[in-house]
């Protein structure tokens, strides 16, 4: 199936965990400093392993950066 | 100083607030932060890069500033509060500085967007520190949402152009029901300062710092404007007048003539 990941599409195994999808994005653990939306709603760091993908979905990945 | 700056019930010895956009490195950040004795500085959130280079949380945390998440970049209220929720996630605060732009050119605020953002956050239990027009009507409708801190921009983002209405920071200065931060168009001390002699409880320094050719001594050059201003604030200035006022006595003045 495939997902978007910060406007770039990805192919995942189905029943792939949102966690998972952060963990790849992110490059190591799941810390702090890290936020993620899929389809424009926020999902709490709690249910990232618990939220399963079903194919399709947009997923914002996001992290601190410089400014304001 | 003996009196501290209180912003949703916290309290911060320094009044100039950093902000983390515009600079060349993370350790040029890290030494004009040093620099300023800043206690709070803004952050963004932008998608992941996996490949970059040390943390800029890790920098502020060590820094012990307290991160202020921003909504940088965000044209509808939908989009800032959804971005404040983010980052409520992902940093563990509730403070959020309320950015809703309404024109890519000049980044000034859209006063519709950011009164509705405003008040859903407030509701929602957020400190909100709001980033506003120089515009004294919209500041009280602000401050009567809830807003924790109302930041009026002495000209656009970036612009460097100091402080274009004093008079009307000054107005807002004077009906206050919240702190004011005079937040953006900072361009070299004396804008500072200026800030500060009118009365503004606060500063928030971005691109006139990290921007600077030598960050961290345009930092130093901030925090001592912004206590100078502080001080000559509370020392009360004397007023303006058009003639001369002599310094000195003409009485006992030698006649001298030949």
């Amino acid at each position: 199936m495939k997902v978007l990941v910060n406007g770039r599409e990805r192919e995942l195994t189905d029943g792939s965990s949102l966690a998972k999808v952060v963990r790849a994005a992110r490059g190591d653990e799941l810390g702090r400093g890290v936020a993620v939306a899929v389809d424009g709603e926020v999902v709490p760091r709690a249910q990232w392993s618990e939220v399963t993908l079903g194919g399709g979905e947009r997923i914002e990945v996001l992290a601190a950066t410089q400014g304001g | 100083m003996d009196d501290p700056l209180i912003i949703g019930g916290e309290s911060f010895t320094s009044r100039l607030i950093m902000g983390t956009g515009g600079a060349a490195s993370l350790d040029s950040l890290e030494n004009a932060l040093i620099a300023t004795g800043a206690e709070m500085a803004t952050v963004a959130l932008r998608r992941i890069d996996p490949g970059a280079h040390g943390s800029l949380v890790e920098v502020l945390e060590r820094r012990g500033c307290r991160i202020l998440p921003n909504t940088a970049g965000c044209f509808t209220a939908h989009d800032a509060v959804t971005t404040a929720r983010l980052a409520r996630e992902a940093f563990e605060t509730n403070w959020i500085k309320l950015e809703v732009i309404g024109d890519e050119r000049t980044l000034l605020p859209d006063p519709v967007e950011l009164i509705d953002a405003a008040e859903t956050l407030v509701d929602d239990n957020f400190v909100v520190l709001a980033y506003t027009n120089d515009d004294p009507v919209l500041a009280r409708r602000l401050a009567d949402a809830g807003c924790a801190a109302v930041m009026p921009l002495g000209s656009p983002i970036g612009s460097g152009m100091g402080i274009r209405n004093p008079y009307n920071i000054a107005i807002m200065v004077e009906r206050a029901s919240a702190p004011i931060v005079l937040d953006a168009g900072i361009g070299t001390a004396s804008d500072a300062a200026l800030a500060m002699e009118l009365g503004c409880d606060a500063v928030l320094v971005a691109s006139a710092v990290t921007r600077a050719q030598e960050p961290a001594a345009m930092g130093e050059a901030m925090k001592k404007a912004v206590e100078a201003g502080r001080l000559a604030r509370r020392a009360g200035r004397i007023p303006r007048r058009l003639y001369a006022e002599a310094s000195t006595t003409f009485e006992g003045l030698p006649d001298l003539s030949g």
